[in-house]
């Protein structure tokens, strides 16, 4: 009896301490949501219409360059070029980021302190300067080339391609992509490592069959967290691209300080259901696998 | 029998402390063999050498002839259970069972054939399809044996792994073990610190601690004949005391002249005299050799535990005679029953019940399951 009623205190205790971050999750991210979806689904007197959502599907503008002039469709472009960007990054994010952070998982605890202390002090600092630092670095008279130079190698022209574009967002979003990984391998029990090798497995066989589906869950984050910001950035793109590859992120913020909310809005929702309709196929594969 | 594996001279240190010391051993085709001893031994370190997980710093491993130590473990035609059975969460209980087979590439029906064949012998048959993670502890421990015999392995190694099952199961699971090694006719390397397990199911125990091998033999040589007073008293119950070779088949302890059945001692040497606590008779004062106060009675089923006190000594006697606390009894101890060992670095430290307590050895054993985590 009285078990229980300590059991029931427990439990109003426990819902009392989430009625904050529930208020909280309600009023910073709930509402803002709705108001994303009632600004794309209005126009500037309020009143209901899909215009801003077609807009995005439809809209076109004629580019020309060495290829000739040529109308395209000016969203469906940017958000492809976004999406190519972002999916390059996170495969180099994940491709030295994979072996890295298995490699951290193993290294002696001080060691892997460390490490992971170093993986985590840029970001304590600001993005923005993080950016103009890879701004001075990659210039055409920049650090980079000048060590080119001293080797004697000549020089390069970087900065303002899409190489450059990509250089600052795996420099950006590396650690987001390490740290799930991580976290995963190194929760990870040795013996089944060892049981694996005992069972017959080489070097390779372990980290295909033991390793690798096991840190699943630590890639997907990892993917995530990674793709996620990079396909919606856009300050990168403006001081390290030299602003030639308008991307979706700048659509968004040059709509909405030309005071155009409800098209921003709009441009905003459609990247948030691609976003999210991408995450949940991952999702349903990641779990599909670890069922089977 | 022939020699399958032999270890020789094979030393071992972490951090300059010395976990193996000078260990040879050697270990026979179809053998059960059991390497016992307290946490911090060396016999889950032996064990690793064996697998291949850790390498000897000194000696030989030896397996079929031929030296093994530059062999990784998944070249070794060894596989090994763990103590927490280290089973795949990821695969389903087939799959668990079929990995090692998928690793040499055997064909889809070959694989199918003797995973079936595995899960039957565990008594696992339509459980292909669950997830391991919601097995019992006995039934992914069967996971575990089958996933370890799939590969028809020469060896088994089995790293205590009934130390995470509750009593009975882990009866059941001894004979069954048993019984498996005798069916797939191979060798078990079984490691434990519970001494009944490594009587009860061992064909030969090795009695190790701290990093050396005490004593070598089938479970009846080692209860019987105990080499020093570290194995008397790991193995069992033993009443432990200081005493004289008189001369050949004649030992004085306890301030009395025993026939025994021991000799080639030196001439009035000092040894260690073991009389275990089921082979005293308890008789009428005036017919007894040694004379002593009953100072307490334990209760445990079949029989009595009673501690008596003999000129200031606590001897332990088990009875199924009830004899009241502080009653004045004789003892009687026949010549069999007196086992006399040489001294050694352990006399002394073993084999007084002046402190003994049911409730404290189980703690110990607890703390000590905990260490070996």
């Amino acid at each position: 009896m009285n078990l229980k009623r300590s059991n029931r205190n427990l439990a109003l205790i426990r819902r009392l301490a989430l009625t904050p971050y529930s208020f909280w999750a309600v009023l910073f991210i709930l509402v803002p949501l709705i108001f994303v979806a009632y600004y794309a689904f209005t126009d500037s007197a309020f009143h209901f219409t899909t215009e801003n959502i077609l807009r995005f599907f439809k809209a076109t503008s004629e580019i020309s360059d060495e290829n000739g002039t040529r109308m395209v469709h000016t969203y469906l472009l940017i958000f492809g070029r976004s999406l190519k960007l972002a999916v390059i990054s996170t495969i180099i994010c994940l491709v030295f980021g994979y072996p890295f952070a298995y490699l951290i998982s193993r290294a002696s605890p001080k060691t892997q302190g460390i490490l992971i202390t170093l993986i985590m002090i840029p970001m304590w600092m600001n993005f923005l300067i993080r950016t103009y630092a890879w701004m001075t670095i990659l210039q055409d008279t920049g650090i980079f080339n000048g060590l080119l130079g001293m080797l004697g190698l000549g020089k390069i022209h970087i900065i303002g391609t899409e190489s450059a574009v990509v250089i600052g967002m795996v420099y950006d979003y590396f650690p987001y992509m390490i740290l799930p990984i991580y976290s995963v391998m190194a929760k990870m029990d040795i013996k089944l490592i060892e049981a694996a090798h005992d069972l017959g497995c080489n070097g390779i066989g372990v980290l295909r069959r033991v390793i690798w589906p096991l840190s699943l869950p630590g890639v997907i984050s990892g993917i995530t967290m990674v793709l996620i910001p990079s396909i919606s950035t856009f300050y990168i793109s403006q001081k390290l691209g030299n602003g030639k590859f308008y991307l979706i992120g700048d659509a968004i913020e040059s709509q909405y300080t030309a005071n155009n909310l409800h098209f921003a809005a709009a441009i905003a929702f459609i990247l948030m259901v691609i976003l999210l309709i991408c995450m949940a196929v991952m999702q349903r594969a990641a779990n599909k696998r670890a069922t089977a | 029998m022939d020699k399958l594996i032999e270890l020789k001279n094979v030393s071992k240190s972490y951090d300059g402390k010395k976990v193996l010391d000078n260990i040879n051993l050697y270990i026979n085709d179809n053998e059960f063999l059991t390497l016992l001893g307290p946490s911090g031994c060396g016999k889950t370190t032996t064990l690793r050498i064996i697998a291949g997980f850790e390498t000897a710093d000194e000696g030989d491993v030896i397996f079929m002839g031929r030296d093994i130590q530059d062999l990784p473990p998944h070249k070794r035609n060894v596989n090994t259970i763990f103590q927490r059975y280290a089973l795949f969460p990821h695969l389903n209980v087939f799959e668990n069972v079929a990995f090692p087979l998928r690793e040499k590439k055997v064909g889809r029906q070959e694989i199918r054939e003797r995973v079936d064949e595995m899960l039957k012998m565990v008594a696992l048959t339509g459980f292909e399809k669950r997830s391991v993670t919601s097995l019992s502890g006995g039934q992914q421990q069967r996971v575990a044996i089958a996933r370890a015999l799939v590969g028809r392995p020469k060896v088994l190694l089995l790293d205590e792994p009934l130390a995470a099952l509750d009593l009975k199961l882990r009866k059941d699971m001894q004979q069954e073990l048993k019984n498996i090694q005798k069916a797939m006719g191979i060798t078990f390397i079984f490691v434990t610190h519970d001494q009944e397990e490594a009587l009860s199911m061992s064909d030969t125990v090795v009695v190790m601690s701290e990093g050396q091998i005490q004593q070598i033999g089938t479970p009846m040589d080692i209860y019987n004949e105990p080499k020093n007073a570290f194995v008397a008293d790991f193995i069992g119950e033993s009443n432990i005391v200081d005493g004289i070779m008189l001369r050949d088949r004649l030992v004085r302890f306890s301030g009395h002249d025993f026939e025994c059945v021991d000799f080639g001692f030196e001439e009035r040497e000092p040894v260690d005299v073991v009389v275990r606590p089921e082979d005293v008779d308890i008789v009428p004062v005036d017919k007894g050799m040694l004379e002593g106060v009953v100072t307490s009675v334990t209760f445990l089923g079949v029989h009595y535990e009673i501690i008596v006190d003999i000129n200031g000594f606590k001897w332990m006697i088990q009875t199924t005679d009830f004899e009241p606390v502080g009653s004045h009894i004789g003892l009687f101890i026949e010549p069999e029953a007196i086992h006399i060992m040489h001294k050694s670095e352990y006399s002394g430290m073993f084999g007084d019940y002046s402190s003994f307590s049911n409730e404290l050895d189980e703690l110990s054993d607890a703390e000590l399951n905990a260490e070996e985590e």
